[in-house]
C-alpha cells in the first residue's frame, strides 16, 4: 500500500538524515512570509489542532515541526500540535481514532479507495466549501482526494511512477536514447544483459512494486473510461485486464529482472531493488517519484542522482488507454468533524502554499509538489522530466491499491506478487477484489 | 494421585501448624495480614491480566462474528461466516502447515542440538563462560535485528553465497529466500539459529539441578559416561525437557517477526505462519472482523494443545511440584 512506501523511503535513509537534521532545525524563516493570502481566520477563539502525520524520522519530522510553529506565528490563535507516527501503525491507529470522541483533527491521507473506506465512520470532515476558493491551484491532483465528488482530503504532494535508469550504464550498452516501446525496452534488455548487467532491478519482496507493472500494462490496454467505471465498480472482468496480464506473461518471459527478485526488498539497504540501481547492479527500476530521495542513502556514489534518469513506462501497440497516461498518487490530510474550522482548512491550505511547497521540495521531501507552481524550484534534470510526464499526461491513474477500498487493492497486490512467483493465474488476478474469493 | 488429603492447601497447612492438643487459638491479625496480603499481590495482576488478556479475548470472539473493515460501527453480523472463511481457506492451510513443520523440526533437530550443547557446556572445558554466552548471545538480539541480519546475509551473491564459493561449494548456493520450495527451511534455520541459547541455558539450569551424587555413585559401581547420561541425566532432565518442548511448539505457532521482516510470508505464502496471514488478511486488508476470527483459531489451537500436553505430558511433572510443596 502506498502508506508502506514513505516510512521505508525516510528508514533507510536514516543515516543521511541524522546528518541533516543539525541543518533543518531553523528553517521557518521563509515559510511564515507565505500566509498573508490564507491568514483570515475568523474566529478569535484560541484552538488547538492535532496533527497526526508519518514524518516521524528527519528530515521530515523538523519540516513539519517548523511548518507548524510557522503556521501559528501567522495564525497566534491556532496552536498546532504536531503526533509523528510511523506510516504503517495508521493502518491501525485510524480505525480506533475514528471510533472514538477524540480523533485527531488533521491526520495522513492517501486519498482513494482507502478514504472511501474511513469515510463510513462518518467522522471525516467535508473541506469542498472551505477549500474551493484555493483548490483550483492543485489542478487534477486534488481529485484523487474526493469521495462522492466533495472534497474529504487535500494532497500536499504527487506521485508519477516511471522508469528511473542509469545514464552510464545504458551508455555501456550503446543505448542512445531511452525506449518508448515496449518491444524497445525488451531489446535495450538483450544489450544490457550482453555487456552483463541486469536490466531490471524488482523489489517483489515488498509486493507493492509488482504491482505497478501490471497496473501499468492495464492503464495502456484499458480505455480511461473502462479504466474509471471499472475501478468505480470493484470489477476487473473487462477484456483489457486479461489482456494486461498477457502483456506482463510476456515481458516477464524475456527474464528482465535479477536473480530471485520475489525476496528483494524495494528501500531497504544496498540489496534492494532501488539499492541495485544506486550502485550500478541494474541498469533500470520502474519506481516513484520518491526514488530521488531513496538512492542517495544506499550507495557511496555522492553523484547518484546526475547518474540516474528517467522515462515514462513505454507504450503498447494496439491498447485502448492514452499512451501517455501515468499511475500515479500522492500524500495528503483529512480533516475530522470535530476539528476548528476554518483554522483545519487553513493549515492546509497554508502546507499547499508555494513557499511550504518550495521548502518541501528543496528539502528533498517532496519530488512533486500538489502546487505546480512550486516545481520551478526543482533542480533534477529526471525529476523534471517525471515532472513534465505527469503535467502533460492524457490522465492520471491512481495506483490501484489506493483506488480501490483498502480490502480490494491489498488483495490485488497479494495477487500479483503471487503471479510473479509463478503461483497464479490471470483468473486468480481478475477475482481478487471480487469480495469473497480474496483469502 | 496417592496422596490426595493435601490437595488442599488449607488441610495441609493445619496439619503442620494444628497444636497436639486443644482447640485452635484464634489468631484474627494473622488473619487479616493473610488477606491483605493475598489482597495486595492478586488485585493488581487480576486486574491486568482481566484487563488486557480476558477482555480483548472476549471482544476478539465478539468482532470475529461480524464483517468489519475497523471504521463505523459493529452492524454487519455474519455468523460464523468468518469462521467458515478461515477454517476452508487453502491459504490458511498452508500457514497452518507451514507453522507444524517448524514446530516438529524444532522438536525433531533444535531438542537434540541443544541437548548435545548442553551437555557440552556442563562439562569443565576451557572457555565454558565464552562458549555459553557466545551460544546465548542470538536470544538477546531482537528478532527485527536478527531477521535484518540474516535477510542481508543470505541475499542473492550476498555474505552466504561468497563463504559458500570461497570453500569450494559454490554448487549449493540457491536463492534461499526467493526459492518458493526453500524459503521456509531458510526461515528454520534463522529461527534455530536465534532460539537454540535458549534451550541451551534451560537445559543446562535443568542439568544443575542433578545431584552430582547420583552420577558420581553411577561412575563409582562402574556405569560408562553414556550410561550415565543415559540412564541418570536425561531421565532428570525430564521435566525440562517436557517444558521446552512446550514453549517450543507454543513459540513455534507464535512465529512473526522473524518471518514478516524477511519474507513478508512470501513468496507466493511460501513462508507464512498464522501471524503473517491474520496481518495480511485481518489489518493490512482493513478486515478486522476476519482477523479477530483468526486470532480466535490461534488462542484455540494453542489453548486445546496447551491442555493436552498439560494433561498427557507435564501431569506428572506438575503433580510432583504441588506435592512436594504441600508436605
Amino acid at each position: 500500500m502506498r502508506g508502506s512506501r514513505k516510512p521505508a523511503i525516510v528508514a533507510v535513509a536514516v543515516a543521511a538524515a541524522l546528518a541533516i537534521a543539525a541543518c533543518s532545525s531553523s528553517s521557518s524563516s521563509s515559510s511564515s512570509s507565505g500566509t498573508s493570502a490564507s491568514s483570515s481566520s475568523s474566529s478569535s477563539a484560541k484552538v488547538t489542532l492535532t496533527w497526526w502525520n508519518n514524518g516521524n524520522t528527519q528530515p521530515l519530522l523538523g519540516v513539519w515541526d517548523s511548518v507548524a510553529a510557522a503556521f501559528h506565528a501567522s495564525h497566534p490563535n491556532v496552536t498546532v500540535s504536531v503526533v509523528p507516527i510511523q506510516s504503517d501503525l495508521f493502518t491501525t491507529k485510524m480505525p480506533i481514532a475514528l471510533k472514538s470522541d477524540s480523533p485527531p483533527d488533521i491526520f495522513q491521507q492517501w486519498g482513494g479507495g482507502q478514504e472511501a473506506t474511513q469515510f463510513t465512520s462518518g467522522k471525516l470532515a467535508n473541506l469542498s466549501s472551505l477549500s474551493s476558493a484555493w483548490i483550483s491551484e492543485l489542478g487534477q491532483a486534488a481529485a484523487g482526494w474526493q469521495v462522492n465528488g466533495e472534497q474529504y482530503g487535500i494532497p500536499y504532494d504527487q506521485h508519477v511512477v516511471g522508469f528511473w535508469y542509469r545514464t552510464d550504464l545504458f551508455k555501456k550498452a550503446g543505448i542512445s536514447s531511452p525506449p518508448t516501446t515496449i518491444a524497445q525496452l525488451e531489446s535495450d534488455d538483450v544489450k544490457l544483459k550482453a555487456v552483463g548487467i541486469t536490466p531490471i532491478a524488482l523489489g517483489g519482496g515488498s509486493r507493492w512494486p509488482d504491482a505497478f507493472y501490471w497496473e501499468y500494462f492495464a492503464v495502456r490496454e484499458c480505455s480511461e473510461s473502462v479504466l474509471q467505471s471499472s475501478i468505480k465498480a470493484i470489477n476487473m472482468n473487462a477484456a483489457c485486464f486479461s489482456q494486461a496480464t498477457k502483456d506482463l506473461t510476456a515481458f516477464m518471459a524475456t527474464n528482465p529482472f535479477q536473480g530471485g527478485f520475489n525476496a528483494t526488498q524495494a528501500q531497504t539497504g544496498a540489496g534492494s531493488s532501488a539499492g541495485l540501481l544506486a550502485n550500478g547492479k541494474a541498469a533500470m527500476e520502474l519506481q516513484g517519484d520518491w526514488e530521488t530521495s531513496v538512492v542517495p542513502a544506499l550507495t557511496a556514489n555522492k553523484n547518484i542522482l546526475s547518474d540516474l534518469g528517467w522515462f515514462p513506462f513505454p507504450q503498447v501497440p494496439g491498447g485502448a488507454g492514452a499512451a501517455t497516461a501515468v499511475l500515479s498518487g500522492g500524500d495528503g490530510f483529512s480533516c475530522t468533524t470535530g476539528a476548528p474550522e476554518p483554522a483545519c482548512a487553513e493549515f492546509l491550505q497554508y502546507i499547499d502554499s508555494t513557499p511550504v511547497q518550495e521548502e518541501l521540495v528543496q528539502k528533498g521531501e517532496v519530488g512533486l509538489p500538489a502546487n505546480s507552481t512550486a516545481q520551478s524550484v526543482l533542480t533534477n534534470p529526471a525529476l523534471q522530466a517525471a515532472a513534465k510526464a505527469h503535467s502533460t499526461a492524457a490522465y492520471d491513474a491512481e495506483y490501484f491499491d489506493i483506488a480501490f477500498p483498502t480490502n480490494q487493492g491489498q488483495a490485488l497486490d497479494t495477487a500479483l506478487a503471487d503471479f510473479f512467483a509463478g503461483k497464479g493465474s490471470n483468473s486468480t488476478i481478475i477475482n481478487s477484489v471480487s469480495s469473497s474469493s480474496g483469502h | 494421585m496417592a496422596r490426595t488429603q493435601s490437595a488442599s492447601p488449607a488441610a495441609g497447612r493445619d496439619l503442620i501448624s494444628r497444636p497436639a492438643a486443644g482447640a485452635r487459638p484464634p489468631r484474627p491479625r494473622r488473619g487479616l495480614r493473610k488477606r491483605l496480603e493475598l489482597t495486595v499481590l492478586l488485585v493488581p495482576p487480576t486486574v491486568l491480566f482481566v484487563g488486557f488478556v480476558i477482555v480483548p479475548m472476549i471482544f476478539a470472539a465478539w468482532y470475529s462474528l461480524y464483517n468489519w473493515s475497523g471504521f463505523g460501527p459493529l452492524n454487519d453480523f455474519i455468523g460464523v461466516q468468518n469462521y467458515t472463511g478461515v477454517l476452508t481457506g487453502p491459504v490458511f492451510h498452508q500457514a497452518i502447515e507451514h507453522n507444524v513443520i517448524i514446530a516438529v523440526l524444532s522438536v525433531l533437530l533444535q531438542l537434540p542440538i541443544s541437548l548435545g550443547l548442553a551437555l557440552l557446556l556442563n562439562r569443565r572445558v576451557r572457555g565454558r563462560t565464552f562458549l555459553r554466552l557466545a551460544v546465548f548471545a542470538p536470544f538477546v538480539l531482537s528478532e527485527a535485528t536478527a531477521a535484518v541480519m540474516w535477510y542481508e546475509l543470505l541475499q542473492p551473491g550476498g555474505p552466504l553465497d561468497a563463504l559458500l564459493k570461497a570453500v569450494g561449494l559454490g554448487g549449493l548456493i540457491h536463492y534461499w529466500l526467493a526459492s518458493t520450495s526453500l524459503v521456509l527451511y531458510s526461515v528454520f534455520v534463522v529461527a534455530t539459529w536465534k532460539y537454540i541459547g535458549f534451550g541451551i541455558v534451560l537445559l543446562l539450569a535443568g542439568l544443575q539441578g542433578i545431584p552430582p551424587e547420583l552420577r558420581e555413585a553411577a561412575a563409582i559401581d562402574g556405569a560408562t559416561p553414556w550410561q550415565v547420561t543415559r540412564a541418570i541425566t536425561l531421565p532428570l532432565l525430564g521435566p525440562t525437557i517436557r517444558i521446552w518442548i512446550f514453549l517450543s511448539v507454543i513459540g513455534s505457532f507464535q512465529l512473526f517477526d522473524l518471518v514478516w521482516i524477511m519474507t513478508l510470508g512470501g513468496p507466493a505464502n511460501a513462508s507464512s505462519t498464522i501471524l503473517t496471514y491474520q496481518y495480511t488478511n485481518g489489518v493490512q486488508r482493513t478486515e478486522f472482523g476476519y482477523g479477530a476470527t483468526v486470532s480466535v483459531v490461534l488462542f484455540v489451537f494453542s489453548l486445546v494443545f496447551a491442555l493436552a500436553y498439560q494433561r498427557y505430558a507435564l501431569r506428572r511433572d506438575t503433580a510432583g511440584a504441588v506435592t512436594r510443596a504441600v508436605i
